[in-house]
Order: C-alpha cells, then sequence, then structure tokens
C-alpha cells in the first residue's frame, strides 16, 4: 500500500470512491438478477452451478472420504461398548428374518409359476450407479446432497437415487463429473407414492424439514401410522416399490412420513437407471397424453361426474377435500 | 531476477489468502460431517471470514472476492442462486461503514459487532427464502444457524487472527 496521509482525500480519491460505489450496487442488482433467472428455471444458472460444482467436486471427493474414514473408526470405537447388547438384537432379528426369509422363497415360487401361467411381462430392468456423496445436505437453505458421478457416468435428470435402506432423493442438476440429488424432504421435491398395502395413490411433499407430507390421497382412503410407503412408479422415472417411508402421524390435514433413509448417515448411493427418460423430460410427458382430453383420473370421470362438477376446475387453496374425510 | 520473482510470487500468495481462506472455510462447511442434525446447524463458516476480512483487512478482500465467494457458497450448499451473494454483499457494504467502530476495540466488541451482523445476516437469508420460495420458512434453523455461527466465532477469530499477524504483517 502507498503510504496515505489521513485526511488527504484527492479527486482520484474521490473518484475511485465512487466507482467502489457503482461496483457495490452494481453487484448486489447482479446477485438479485442470479437470483431472479434462478427462480424462473433459466438454464443458465443451473449451467453456471453445474460447472462450479464440477470444479469444485474433486477437492471434496478427497476431503469425503477421509472424514468418511475418520468417522467409521469413531463408529467401531463406539459398537464395540455395545457389543454384547448388538449381538442379541441381531440374532433376534435374524431368527425373525430366517422365517421370512422362507415366506419369500414360497412367494418367489408361486410368483414365477403364477407369471408363467399369465405370461406377465416383467419390467424394464434398472441399472445401478454407485456413487460417493461428496457435500452435506445444504441444512438450512435445502435439503440436497453432491454426489461424485455425472453425465460421463450415465446419470441424468430425474433418476432416482437410493440406499439400501429406501429412496433418498432424485437426481435434479447433472454436471460432467457430479450431480445433486434432492432429498425427498427438500420442499421442491415431489414424489409420485402409494400406500403398499391399500395401493393408494399419492404424492410425497417435502418441507424442508425431517418429515415430508404425503399429499394429494384419492378422498375415502385410510391411513394410519406404521402404513409403509412405497414409490408407485408413476410418472416414469422411479421403478415402483422403492420404500420410501412410515406413516409416522396423522390428523385432520397432514400425514406425516417418516422416511426410512437418515441422510446424514449416508456415505454412498445408487443412482438407478431404469432406462425411462424421467420425471423430467415434458415432452414425453406430453405426449403420453392425448392431446383433447384434461388429465382427470378416469374412474372418476367416467361413471358419476355430472356436467356441474365438470365446471369446477381448480379448488381453492385450502378448500381440497382431505384424504380423512369422507 | 529470480528473488524478485520469487519474492514477488510469495506477496501475491499472501494477498490473495483472504480470499482464499473464505473458500477453504465453504468447502468446510460443506464436507459432509455424517453427524446427525449437524447440517441444518452447521455454522456460516464464510460469513465469519467475509466479516473478519473486512474488519481488519478490506484491502486484500475485493468486492468481487466477496461475490465470488456469495456464488460458490451457493452453488455448493445448494441454495437458490445468489441468496448468500446477497447477503454476503450487504454485510460486506455494512462492515465496511462500520469498520471504524472494531478497531482497536477489544475482541468483545469484535464479538458483539459479529452476533448483530450475523443475526441481520440470517434475518435477511430467511426472508430472501421466503419470498423465493413464496413460503414461510420454519425460522427454527436459521436461528439455530445463527447460534452456532455467534458460538464458533471466537475459534475462528482466533485463528484468522493469527493468520493475519504471521502471514500479513
Amino acid at each position: 500500500m502507498a503510504s496515505q496521509r489521513p485526511g488527504a482525500q484527492t479527486r482520484v480519491d474521490l473518484i475511485k470512491h465512487l466507482l467502489q460505489r457503482f461496483a457495490y450496487v452494481g453487484l448486489i442488482l447482479a446477485a438479485f438478477a442470479v437470483m431472479m433467472l434462478g427462480k424462473a428455471e433459466t438454464v443458465i444458472v443451473e449451467e453456471v452451478r453445474a460447472r462450479i460444482n464440477d470444479a469444485f467436486a474433486p477437492i471434496l471427493e478427497l476431503v469425503a472420504e477421509p472424514a468418511a474414514t475418520v468417522r467409521s473408526y469413531l463408529d467401531e470405537g463406539r459398537s464395540f461398548l455395545a457389543v454384547h447388547q448388538e449381538n442379541m438384537r441381531l440374532s433376534e432379528i435374524n431368527e425373525r428374518l430366517l422365517k421370512w426369509q422362507t415366506v419369500a422363497r414360497q412367494v418367489e415360487e408361486e410368483n414365477r409359476i403364477l407369471r408363467d401361467l399369465l405370461n406377465f411381462q416383467v419390467g424394464p430392468q434398472a441399472r445401478y450407479i454407485s456413487a460417493r456423496i461428496i457435500s452435506d445436505d445444504g441444512g438450512t437453505f435445502s435439503e440436497s446432497m453432491l454426489i461424485y458421478a455425472g453425465a460421463k457416468e450415465g446419470v441424468k435428470n430425474g433418476q432416482a437415487v437410493v440406499s439400501g435402506e429406501g429412496l433418498i432423493g432424485r437426481i435434479a442438476g447433472v454436471a460432467n463429473r457430479s450431480a445433486r440429488v434432492l432429498l425427498i424432504t427438500d420442499l421442491n421435491s415431489r414424489i409420485p407414492v402409494m400406500i403398499e398395502q391399500s395401493r393408494a395413490r399419492g404424492i410425497l411433499a417435502g418441507r424442508n424439514e425431517n418429515k415430508p407430507n404425503l399429499e394429494k390421497l384419492p378422498p375415502g382412503v385410510i391411513v394410519s401410522p406404521g402404513d409403509r410407503v412405497v414409490t408407485s412408479g408413476h410418472g416414469g422415472a422411479f421403478p415402483q416399490g422403492i420404500p420410501v417411508g412410515l406413516v409416522s402421524f396423522v390428523d385432520e390435514a397432514v400425514i406425516e412420513i417418516t422416511p426410512f433413509i437418515d441422510s446424514q448417515r449416508l456415505e454412498v448411493v445408487r443412482v438407478v437407471d431404469y432406462g425411462l427418460d424421467g420425471i423430467l423430460d415434458r415432452r414425453s410427458l406430453t405426449t403420453d397424453l392425448p392431446d383433447e382430453k384434461p388429465v382427470f383420473p378416469p374412474n372418476k370421470t367416467a361413471e358419476d361426474q355430472t356436467v356441474r362438477e365438470m365446471k369446477t376446475v381448480i379448488p381453492k387453496p385450502g378448500t381440497e377435500r382431505r384424504p380423512s374425510e369422507p | 531476477m529470480r528473488p524478485g520473482v520469487l519474492h514477488r510470487l510469495d506477496l501475491w500468495a499472501r494477498n490473495i489468502s483472504p480470499v482464499g481462506l473464505t473458500i477453504v472455510l465453504i468447502l468446510m462447511s460443506v464436507v459432509p460431517t455424517h453427524i446427525p442434525g449437524f447440517a441444518s446447524v452447521v455454522p456460516q463458516l464464510a460469513l465469519m471470514g467475509v466479516f473478519h476480512w473486512t474488519v481488519f483487512r478490506p484491502d486484500l478482500f475485493p468486492l468481487l472476492g466477496v461475490f465470488a465467494i456469495g456464488i460458490l457458497q451457493d452453488a455448493l450448499s445448494g441454495a437458490p442462486m445468489g441468496v448468500n451473494t446477497i447477503v454476503y454483499l450487504t454485510v460486506y457494504g455494512v462492515v465496511l461503514g462500520q469498520r471504524r467502530f472494531f478497531l482497536g476495540k477489544s475482541f468483545f466488541v469484535e464479538w458483539l459487532g459479529f452476533c448483530i451482523i450475523a443475526a441481520g445476516a440470517a434475518l435477511q437469508s430467511w426472508l430472501l427464502l421466503s419470498a423465493y420460495y413464496t413460503h414461510v420458512m420454519a425460522p427454527g434453523p436459521v436461528l439455530f444457524q445463527f447460534l452456532m455461527s455467534a458460538g464458533a466465532y471466537p475459534v475462528l477469530a482466533w485463528v484468522m487472527g493469527r493468520w493475519q499477524t504471521s502471514l500479513l504483517r
């Protein structure tokens, strides 16, 4: 820095100061513009984000691995302390699982025979891409994580991301060697799901909190805590039947789901490539539908719909029929 | 002219270290810790960097650097692009206007100043996010994040202070 006499303001200083002011306001406006562009889902903003993520992904991967190693040592230490208890618990589970295994074998065989009888076509086979998680979920601002696999490995937007326990989220944003996973708990996440027992379809909507809500269930469906929720396979991106979570709370207004996965403890995930275009390709969605017909469930329009009902198109917010009401 | 080049390189490396250090802080805040619940309340490390360097070495902490730091934080954390950028730029502007107040005061004053600034930043990001999603966000996580940031500031300020006195002269 050049030597400065306090209080000596030359004209150059003044101009510099003004330029600084101008640059400051300009940059704030630029940041606002970026936010607006992002809100309008402009491609360029996501592209920039993808590029930045790609540039930093190798560094994060490098750091994530030792962090995972340290953690696994800590976990090992902890598990030594509880080894007896754990043993008891595991042998109990093992006993129960062995019983289930017998059941599963029987059912599998029965399934095979029935399939042969009906000449049933099994859906497309899924391909899996394994990837390491290289960033924590965004926490306060969003529920998403970066994984170290991208377009190079065949990851595409809209694919389901799973772990051994169940559904984690879907791919939202792919760069060359990294991709962003939007967790099912994110505010923007909407996953087509169904209740495993009753096959009632709904939408799992995230809230940026630990427990997402189950919405848009058809009226009259009875839901109770403990019901298993799985993906329904609608929308074409997800395979059917990936476990999502358990219904943990039901009241008049909301149905809360506790996901099977704990996003904090994940290290490696699998991206499911179902060979379909996925939920995000709008063209494939619209071409599937006949042009003239509105998108309503056919069983409702077919039977008892009158002319009066057809006029009501959009229910006012807050007046939709709740699933728990008859 | 070998020593001259090396000397300049050395000086250059020292001079970009405030921005570099803040980028390292961003990386630290997004690396998976696998501590349950920690991600939602992980302290705003980059905010501490922005605050500290704006108070003590604004000459080595250019405006464009702040912008880049904000964009990087948004890109890596998955927040809507621009949110943290606006917050950091605001903090930069406010702190630069008030920095005489902090200079030469005790650490306690600096900490108090950071707490006030961080509270403002938390409120601002909460408002921006709520507007962005057109949905009133739960204030809990932002509040906890602020408390964590306030609690963690002395440790980081000490590290950055040491860095400053030993490397930047």
